[in-house]
């Protein structure tokens, strides 16, 4: 009789599991699906739950406004230059936080976490102020100053816990057998470190190729990133009726990319650290 | 940052030893300044020079004559005062510590819910309900607002196509966004979707170190489903609970693009705005410096008072 109870109640929980798995994915695969479908389809009276019949029309006719190509070099070019120089920073900082005793370095960890949470919805207006009298409106070097200091602080913490996990005892070793301290530095614990850059440099390409509020802020003029970009259809259609086909499948074309990167490396964003906690 | 990684119980990394490494001998002594000299730059010219600003506007008289050239007067607490005192800001403020207390406290709920339950389905279910989630936390946060939008669109949005299939006949071209309150519902139900699968994922992690030996022992010692959640699970979940809720409101004062999105599909901005949607009509669009620093200001001192517990137990954690 218990046992029949206990059953139940797995099965209960089981179907009740699936119904959450299903409302939270649902807006993901309704973005998808919409994106395939012809206008007619989507305004009809019933929606369309699946795509038969759908073809690459939306697609082609985002790509062909011609402001995509754009939008895309610009997100790209912004989020590689944040991502270079805040792996190359955040890496310095983080070996000298865990790899030196100094006077000031407790300041700094605890100026790091805290700077971390600060929201950039704080922080705006000055930066507009600022970069506004550098004159570096609608220009890439204006938004990726804001973005590698805002990137920065949870990078070092990120990768202050990696270099931690690579005992220094090993480093020490390599130097007795005559390395110099630079060369054990390159030889033993750099490339013990590659995980942990790469899981970083994936948090900070994320941050930035994401980044709404900063790029809306200081990027006024047709100078877009793809997430003003994909506001822009949303914002150019309300005048008239919405082409939500169009929207779905600019909007699939800038996050199936961002979800295939952080489904795939969200598993080794983690087993990195825990990798990094057994070596240690 | 929607991609923080779930705050990991303490691991043996957290163990190991902060810098034994002393600075060896007087060559080195220059070494860690010099390593952190670029971290350091960049966030004195891109932050703290900006916050410094900020906080000295924050006390002048600001508009748009400033913005051509007159001299900005000091006015001391005024532009504070005039927060407190006009109508309409100080709704902005209440609305968003209301909107940021609701939307964290039901995400938090709704997450170890999730949590829960992902602990209580067999092995293949938890990973279908896993995947899910992952694919929604995923999503970059202006195609959220995108894929949102259109559920909720007041023509041929799905959502009211529902509410008619379920006998709502009223809800037929039904505007959601139109009335305050509906607009704030619509937010808290994107919002929270978007936020949950973080919270769900580190309860999880939170519930899987739980020994099954200890709920074991409990159960042979007569407590039932209740008492084990109360008396064993929750006291062994709490810290990561307390962090969780103290990220979500942290994150949820600043929601900006949600906000500011939705009210691209037609709200009244005046009747809608949050912190950070005001913070930006006020400062960026109208100009008016002096008042949109204060109410800068005034989010990051909420944001740091916040976040002083998060930060005591990173610390703590880590042993710096």
């Amino acid at each position: 009789m218990a046992g029949w109870i206990r059953r139940a109640g797995r099965i209960a929980a089981s179907a009740g599991a699936l119904a959450v798995a299903l409302i939270w994915v649902f807006p993901v695969y309704w973005m998808i699906n919409s994106a395939f479908l012809p206008n007619t389809k989507l305004t009809a009276s019933a929606p369309t739950f699946l795509p038969f019949g759908g073809s690459l029309t939306n697609f082609k006719l985002v790509l062909s406004k011609g402001d995509f190509g754009a939008a895309l070099k610009m997100s790209l070019v912004i989020t590689l230059i944040t991502v270079f120089f805040t792996l190359l920073f955040a890496f310095l900082a983080a070996l000298a936080i865990s790899r030196y005793k100094f006077r000031g370095r407790k300041s700094f960890v605890l100026a790091v976490l805290f700077i971390q949470m600060l929201p950039a919805e704080g922080l705006f207006l000055a930066q507009y102020s600022m970069i506004r009298s550098l004159n570096l409106l609608n220009t890439v070097i204006g938004v990726s100053i804001i973005y590698v200091a805002a990137v920065v602080p949870f990078t070092v913490w990120m990768l202050r816990g990696f270099v931690a996990g690579i005992p220094a005892d090993l480093e020490e070793a390599a130097m007795v057998d005559g390395l110099s301290r630079t060369g054990a530095f390159f030889r033993i614990t750099f490339p013990l470190l590659a995980p942990g850059l790469v899981a970083s440099g994936v948090y900070a390409f994320l941050q930035a190729w994401n980044e709404f509020t900063v790029a809306l802020v200081l990027l006024q003029g047709d100078t877009k990133t793809l997430p003003l970009w994909l506001r822009g259809f949303i914002q150019q259609s309300s005048q008239h009726e919405i082409d939500w086909g169009q929207v779905m499948a600019a909007s699939t074309l800038v996050a199936v990319p961002v979800i295939v990167f952080f489904v795939l490396v969200q598993g080794r964003m983690t087993s990195g650290l825990v990798a990094g906690a057994v070596k240690g | 940052m929607t991609t923080i990684t779930p705050p990991a119980p303490a691991t043996a990394a957290d163990a190991a030893r902060p810098a034994r490494r002393t600075t060896r001998g007087r060559r080195w002594a220059w070494a860690p300044y010099l390593l952190i000299a670029p971290a350091v730059g960049i966030l004195l010219v891109a932050l703290a020079y900006p916050v410094g600003w900020q906080f000295l506007t924050s006390f002048k008289e600001f508009g748009l004559a400033q913005q051509f050239g007159a001299e900005a007067e000091f006015t001391g607490i005024d532009n504070y005062i005039k927060i407190v005192t006009t109508s309409e800001t100080w709704l902005v403020v209440v609305r968003s510590v209301a909107f940021c207390l609701v939307n964290a406290f039901l995400t938090v709920a709704v997450g170890t819910g999730l949590a829960l339950l992902m602990n209580a389905v067999p092995k293949a279910v938890r990973l279908i309900l896993q995947i899910c989630l992952l694919l929604a936390w995923a999503m970059p946060v202006v195609a959220v607002m995108t894929v949102w939008n259109w559920l909720f669109d007041w023509n041929h949005g799905t959502v009211n196509w529902l509410a008619i299939q379920l006998g709502a006949e009223q809800y037929w071209h039904h505007n959601w966004l139109e009335s305050p309150l509906s607009f704030y519902a619509v937010a808290t139900v994107i919002i929270v979707w978007m936020s949950v699968p973080f919270v769900a994922f580190s309860v999880y992690a939170g519930l899987t170190q739980v020994s099954g030996e200890v709920l074991e022992a409990a159960q042979l010692d007569g407590a039932n489903w209740w008492q084990r959640f109360t008396r064993v699970i929750m006291p062994l979940v709490r810290p990561v609970l307390m962090i969780v809720l103290l990220l979500q409101i942290i994150w949820d004062l600043r929601v900006f693009t949600q906000i500011r999105m939705l009210q691209d599909r037609g709200s009244f901005p005046n009747q809608t705005d949050l912190l950070g949607t005001y913070i930006y009509r006020e400062g960026v669009g109208a100009n008016q410096f002096g008042m949109a620093a204060a109410m800068s200001v005034f989010v990051l001192i909420i944001t740091v008072i916040a976040a002083w517990p998060y930060v005591r137990s990173l610390i703590k954690q880590e042993a710096i």
